[in-house]
């Protein structure tokens, strides 16, 4: 149950609404958050918590498109497709995913570790081609980098391509470790 | 160095600015809020807002200080500021670098808005994708109401401002105002019919000031600096002040510029941009992020200020221009930016969510090479019954990649049909079918 484990999360949550609706999208984040994607069950205590039908979550869950409404793998790759990714190469990033992991979108790889995603502008288009990897920007892929990014996210769960605070004119490129 | 003075990222193109509180406050950061807070009344605040001139930078343009003019005077209950941080709109990034580089400068803006109507609630309405922009103005408030420039009794005047992040979920149309409003109260964002507008039903039926990130970064700088300053700069009257605009697409330093208003896109392209990537030259650019209609190289000199751009049939908008290189396959492009109206179109109007699935079927069915000369007159029908059918704007948006494409470009998409009919691709029975 969230409200057994998140108590003071949830509080703080309402705390910042006159009105207990405006909590629903945090809470099912927050549900997202603990299971990785908003179950059914979690839909229903959330509806009991803000005084809502389960269809009323319900309706709301299903209009964004961030809220998973079924499992994902462990790395959700969110490859941007809109016009200004595909200008710079888009498309070949999703080319490289289906050929190195063997899946298309909407699919998981066998070992659940990852899956793609094929989305629409994620406001980095001057450092396009980009993806997201759950809350994570990596920007200007480049195949080479692409290969990095997936080789240390198997091994570390994270990897230090990840981009930080938007910056222009950027910085002197950073020296990686090989 | 920049040709132009920067005033928004000024700060942030500072060796070692990291953005902090304390880092803010050197380069004078809220001694505007300081200035009038407790000692100029509200309404003063306004109209030197009023007298800069300063529009919105979201998209429509609309003048700020008379948007804030119409929240009822002698309400006596809550009012609300949001500020609109969803960014969405593709080609448009400058929101993110804002908040992410420089996020006391818009705080300090959403509370001297928060003084000059009323509002002792502000909430910060950020796309969901922008973790981290959230996570660093999080940290920005907590800073903030520690220094007691946030919270009950700000700068002790006694008077209360308390700001919030909130989370969206992933919607386009969230950056609708209306839309956001219902987002932010735990629904779908569903655009509301206007009117009635959200100056006096706004969230929670409540009197309500959307305005764009960019918009409130701009209010302490207007506050020091005077509104004569900012009217100053750009292309006055009507177009006062500097504008951060996102060059992407085919150039050799896609990124965020701010220059005064009135430069060309010349200027914009070639000198700041650094021009063309490759020998290739320009085929085609968008003036205004995706819901703007395509121009060609002949629009090159065009000054960038809400009213040239709108004389040479599209619109400044959220300010992201992309640019297109010669080869560029017109109708893909389109097709391109259809996919993303059709995935975001919110469902609520029946020309709009009809309308873009049927666009973008026709599209990629010409894309395809199974396209039928009537489908051009297909085309341009869908999109006449879609334009100002709608309960918002964005009926109008979905129509102008094709709109501008079939104007400017009309033969590749003839050159395209002749293809598959040459190809015999055709069968009347598959007409319909998605490709």
């Amino acid at each position: 149950m969230l409200k057994d484990k998140y108590q003071k999360e949830i509080d703080e949550i309402l705390s910042r609404y006159p009105v207990k609706r405006s909590a629903l999208i945090p809470l099912l984040y927050l549900a997202q958050q603990d299971e990785g994607y908003v179950s059914e069950v979690a839909m229903k205590e959330i509806a009991g918590l803000l005084r809502l039908t389960p269809p009323q979550v319900y309706e709301t869950a299903t209009f964004y498109t961030m809220l998973n409404l079924k499992p994902v793998g462990k790395f959700h790759l969110q490859i941007c497709k809109s016009l200004m990714c595909a200008l710079v190469g888009s498309d070949t990033v999703i080319g490289w995913v289906k050929t190195k992991l063997e899946i298309g979108p909407g699919e998981t790889t066998a070992d659940g570790l990852f899956t793609l995603s094929t989305v629409e502008c994620l406001a980095a288009c001057g450092t396009a081609p980009m993806m997201q990897v759950n809350e994570d920007y990596y920007e200007r892929l480049t195949e080479e980098k692409f290969d990095r990014i997936l080789a240390d996210l198997k091994k570390d769960g994270t990897c230090s391509l990840k981009t930080g605070p938007f910056m222009w004119p950027e910085p002197a490129p950073a020296k990686h470790g090989a | 160095m920049p040709k132009h003075e920067p005033v928004l990222l000024k700060n942030m193109l500072q060796p070692g600015y990291t953005g902090s509180l304390a880092d803010y406050e050197k380069t004078g950061g809220y001694q505007a809020l300081r200035k009038v807070v407790g000692k100029v009344s509200p309404t003063d605040v306004t109209g030197t807002v009023m007298k800069s001139g300063l529009r919105g930078r979201g998209g429509a343009g609309f003048p700020t200080g008379v948007k804030w003019g119409f929240l009822p005077k002698d309400y006596q209950g809550p009012r609300y500021l949001c500020c609109n941080a969803d960014e969405s709109e593709p080609g448009t990034f400058k929101d993110r670098q804002l908040i992410e580089r420089d996020p006391h400068q818009i705080l300090e803006g959403i509370l001297l808005a928060c003084y000059a109507i009323g509002a002792e609630s502000a909430y910060i309405y950020i796309r969901g994708e922008f973790v981290l922009g959230a996570k660093i103005l999080e940290a920005a408030i907590v800073e903030a109401r520690t220094a007691g420039y946030i919270g009950t009794n700000i700068l002790g005047t006694g008077i209360t401002a308390n700001v919030w992040v909130h989370r969206g979920a992933g919607a386009y149309i969230c950056g609708e105002e209306t839309a956001l409003l219902e987002s932010l109260e735990g629904k779908r964002g569903l655009p509301r019919v206007k009117p009635p507008f959200p100056a006096t039903h706004g969230l929670y039926n409540k009197p309500t000031v959307v305005n764009n990130v960019e918009t409130l970064a701009n209010l302490p700088h207007i506050i020091s600096r005077g509104p004569e300053w900012f009217a100053s700069i750009g292309s006055p009257p009507k177009s006062t002040g500097t504008r951060i605009f996102c060059v992407s697409g085919h150039v050799k330093r896609p990124g965020n510029y701010e220059v005064p208003m009135g430069v060309t896109f010349r200027e914009l392209i070639y000198e700041e941009a650094g021009g063309m990537r490759s020998d290739k030259p320009l085929k085609a650019f968008i003036p205004g992020g995706a819901s703007a209609p395509f121009l060609t190289p002949d629009s090159l000199d065009v000054k960038l200020d809400f009213e040239s751009v709108a004389a040479a049939g599209s619109m400044l908008g959220s300010g992201g221009v992309t640019v297109m290189e010669e080869g560029t396959d017109m109708v893909w492009a389109a097709l391109r930016l259809m996919e993303f109206f059709y995935h975001e179109s919110c469902g609520k109007c029946s020309p709009c969510r009809e309308g873009s699935s049927w666009l973008v079927q026709t599209m990629r069915r010409i894309v395809a090479k199974r396209g039928r000369m009537e489908d051009l007159e297909t085309l341009v029908d869908l999109c006449k019954n879609i334009a100002g059918r709608t309960v918002c704007a964005f009926g109008d948006a979905e129509i102008s990649p094709i709109m501008s494409t079939l104007k400017h470009w009309r033969p590749e998409y003839v050159k395209m049909i002749h293809e598959a009919e040459a190809a015999n691709l055709i069968h009347p029975k598959r007409i319909m079918a998605q490709p």
